[in-house]
């Protein structure tokens, strides 16, 4: 009974100073917010948006019933789409490690100039979706599956960089030091003292991108990346909602089996 | 001292296949599935050496942003972006409390709870995109089918982590509240909101910072924000404009990312 | 063996942790290391071998002054010089054996230590030295797998595969219980008297240390204040080390667990009779 006082003092119990401060505080986000609404809805054409029940229900019945026969043209995209996000995080996590130990505060070599790069890397690779870098990859290597592997690989540095060198600052460091009192170089301490310690992390990441990779390459294909998503992008081309209903399917199939495999196998490793 | 009965070898004993010959079948396996996979890419090496020549025009257009030329229709997408990402956060985090709340197991009735779970489950499934496409075949172009696609995204992503905070919530506070006679919402506001209110907080302001982020995404399909603006400068093949469109990208998301953390800081 | 000349270090804080220590350890000594929390022991410690840099003074051992090697060059001389951890720190995620192995790093090269390919007598050194530790069965085991006396044998064990002639023994009890605290220094000594090695042993423990120790220094401030055998451990020494306190509970406390300890001995001597 106490402790609740307690924790529901942090949410009454104010100074007017403080609760004038809150309420302003909500006063300004809805603010903020109407005038968001109105900026963002200048161009709206309402007349459409009254008319998207008509639209939502004509777009239903044309996806149902899905036409099952499309899907034996579905296997050879599918299997490019899982080579993309296999081998696009394969090439991802191989340049994310030095990244990651150049960011790592206990293991880069130079912090003052190696180590802001890397973090820029980082920070550039997470911002990016990867469908902005399969855009840019298509224009310029041209269509096909090997922009989306380098779009998965560069949107992969991000995220697998940023977790691994987190998991090498936590790193003990008395296991280190013990390794550099037994007379060991530089390279040795690197392998008995640190990578023994973060090999756990790195696989569990790995895997974990890998699942989400799976998920963003079966969308690569609208923008012309290669897999599953340009059947999608054809179908939708044709309005062929019958055969983009399979198209989903299979696709929300593929994201809930390839998430059975990471959980899997991550418990395996650890 | 070394006593000549010791052994001379030692090998590391296997740490997750135990079986020797679940192991060479798995490394056989794994080195056909890359043989077969590395196979099945086709790259036309002509077309990739053509691209090098792009790709060092992009690299420049990255180290040199142009700005100024395209500055109406970037600051355009700019502005729908912003505004589109932040009334989605705030009706996708509005809608999600009571979702959230029905698909916590220790609250909700159980048909509310099956309801509310499966609404997440189809909110999650889904990719940002993927809607984005139904939504503007809905909706028509423009930030609005934006906004509804990155509201109902939001609804998934922060219903469920507010759903499973309230399950694991201390129960032993909720017991006592209940014991003193409350009626639900009573413990819902006694109990559960002073236990889960800064986690919620801490979430709504991270899906701000991802709401953007996909923001320059689902512009791609006709939704609208930054995400055409860029579409059309790379088909143009402006490479000065694309950069300055991610340097932008790239600077706001550094932006909310270190403004959230502080934010988080400074409510709890 | 081992001479340590003016030894100071003040840490970047502007702390000064070692103030001028002057010390002989002639080969085969066992010296313990005492004083209160903060008085610099572990510093003095980590600067004989370097993983603390000392500010100023010479470390000699033999005729090497470790102060002023370069990278390489401490390198070699670290294989002289084994060290055991307070919390082991072993590597957990490697098997035991890796661990005894690891103590072979300063004499492979790295592709041998890459891929686990040691030398043959390294590898039968190993074997012989867990089983002097009495842990031959445990070979295979994960560290994380073993308990807190059987993770410390490894820790002497790896120590020992340096082949050092010196030992750095940094509070080798303090996370184990009294028993056995009292098996791993018997261990420790035992196998220094076997080897003629000489150590520093960093002890807060004081009736530990005057059982186990054949010479004890007492640390203060940085400063050493007390040099001589155990027996001369007074109760104005121990103030002098320590500064005012009831020496005599904490004596009384001890003689108390000496005694239920060898009330225990007895009865399991009665039932193996």
């Amino acid at each position: 009974m106490t402790e609740i006082t307690h924790h529901s003092q942090v949410w009454t119990y104010r100074t007017p100073k403080a609760r004038l401060l809150l309420w302003g505080g909500w006063l300004a986000l809805v603010a903020l917010f109407v005038w968001c609404w109105q900026v963002m809805t200048r161009d709206t054409i309402w007349f459409f948006v009254a008319d998207a029940p008509r639209q939502a229900a004509d777009i239903g019945s044309r996806m149902l019933p899905p036409r099952w026969s499309y899907m034996s043209e579905l296997w050879l995209p599918l299997w490019d789409t899982i080579n993309i996000a296999t081998l696009g995080t394969i090439g991802g996590v191989i340049m994310a490690v030095p990244v990651a130990f150049m960011a790592a505060r206990n293991t880069t070599p130079s912090a003052r100039i190696l180590r802001p790069i890397a973090l820029f890397i980082i920070v550039a690779s997470r911002s990016i979706n990867s469908l902005i870098w399969a855009l840019l990859l298509v224009a310029i290597i041209g269509p096909g599956l090997l922009a989306g592997i380098v779009a998965i690989a560069l949107r992969s540095i991000g995220f697998v960089g940023k977790l691994l060198y987190e998991a090498i600052e936590e790193t003990d460091a008395r296991q280190i030091e013990a390794i550099e009192a037994t007379g060991a170089g530089g390279a040795q301490v690197l392998s008995y003292g640190i990578v023994p310690q973060i090999m756990p992390a790195f696989w569990g990441i790995s895997v974990f991108r890998w699942d989400i990779n799976i998920r963003e390459s079966t969308i690569l294909g609208l923008v012309g990346a290669g897999g599953i998503g340009l059947k999608l992008q054809a179908s939708l081309n044709v309005l062929a909602w019958s055969q983009v209903s399979v198209i989903l399917l299979l696709i929300l199939a593929t994201v809930v089996l390839s998430e059975w495999v990471s959980a899997r196998m991550r418990h395996a490793i650890i | 001292m070394t006593a000549p009965s010791y052994p001379t070898t030692w090998r590391r004993p296997p740490q997750i296949v135990k079986d020797r010959r679940w192991r060479l079948a798995l490394q056989i396996g794994i080195l056909v599935y890359l043989v077969l996979a590395i196979g099945s890419v086709e790259v036309n090496w002509a077309r990739v050496y053509d691209g090098l020549e792009r790709g060092q025009r992009f690299i420049m257009g990255f180290l040199q942003p142009d700005f100024s030329s395209r500055w109406r229709d970037i600051s355009q997408g700019l502005v729908e972006s912003l505004t589109m990402t932040l009334t989605s956060t705030v009706v996708g985090v509005a809608i999600s409390v009571p979702i959230g709340i029905g698909a916590a197991r220790n609250l909700a009735p159980r048909w509310i709870y099956y309801i509310c779970r499966s609404i997440i489950a189809v909110s999650r499934a889904l990719q940002e995109i993927i809607i984005a496409i139904f939504f503007v075949a809905m909706f028509g172009f423009g930030p609005f089918a934006g906004f509804l696609t990155l509201s109902f995204a939001t609804i998934g992503f922060i219903a469920k982590l507010l759903a499973d905070d309230i399950e694991e919530i201390n129960e032993s506070q909720a017991e006592a509240i209940r014991s003193t006679g409350a009626s639900w919402w009573q413990v819902v506001n006694y109990a559960i909101q002073p236990q889960v209110m800064p986690r919620l907080i801490g979430l709504s302001l991270y899906r701000l910072d991802i709401n953007f982020r996909e923001s320059a995404v689902i512009g791609i399909v006709g939704a609208g924000g930054i995400g055409a603006t860029l579409n059309t400068a790379i088909d143009r093949y402006e490479y000065d404009s694309a950069g300055a469109v991610l340097l932008i990208i790239i600077a706001i998301v550094m932006v909310a990312e270190y403004g959230s953390s502080y934010l988080r800081k400074f409510l709890q | 063996m081992l001479h340590l000349e003016q030894l100071s270090k003040t840490y970047k804080t502007g702390e000064t942790a070692l103030h001028d220590v002057t010390l002989d350890v002639p080969k085969g000594q066992i010296l313990g290391l005492i004083g209160p929390s903060g008085a610099g022991k572990s510093t003095l410690i980590r600067c004989i071998n370097r993983l603390v840099e000392p500010s100023s003074g010479k470390v000699l051992l033999g005729d090497v002054d470790l102060a002023k090697l370069g990278k390489a060059d401490l390198r070699r001389q670290r294989r002289r010089i084994g060290m055991i951890f307070q919390e082991y720190a072993l590597v957990e995620r490697l098997t035991v054996m890796e661990n005894v192995l690891s103590g072979r790093l300063g004499y492979v090269p790295f592709w041998r230590s890459f891929l686990r390919k040691y030398p043959p007598a390294d590898i039968q050194r190993a074997y012989a030295l867990l089983d002097r530790v009495g842990l031959i069965d445990h070979a295979d085991k994960r560290a994380d797998a073993l308990s807190g006396g059987q993770r410390q044998r490894v820790g002497i064990a790896r120590a020992l595969a340096q082949d050092p002639e010196l030992l750095l023994v940094d509070e080798p009890t303090a996370s184990l219980d009294p028993k056995t605290s009292r098996q791993i220094m018997r261990l420790l000594t035992e196998i220094c008297t076997e080897r003629g090695l000489p150590a520093i042993v960093n002890i807060h423990d004081v009736p530990l240390a005057q059982q186990f120790m054949q010479r004890i220094v007492g640390l203060r401030a940085g400063r050493v204040v007390f040099d001589g055998a155990p027996d001369a451990l007074t109760e104005a020494a121990l103030t002098q080390i320590y500064g005012e306190e009831d020496w005599n509970a904490m004596r009384a406390g001890d003689a108390e667990q000496a005694a239920a300890e060898a009330d225990a001995r007895d009865r399991i001597a009665a039932l193996a009779k």
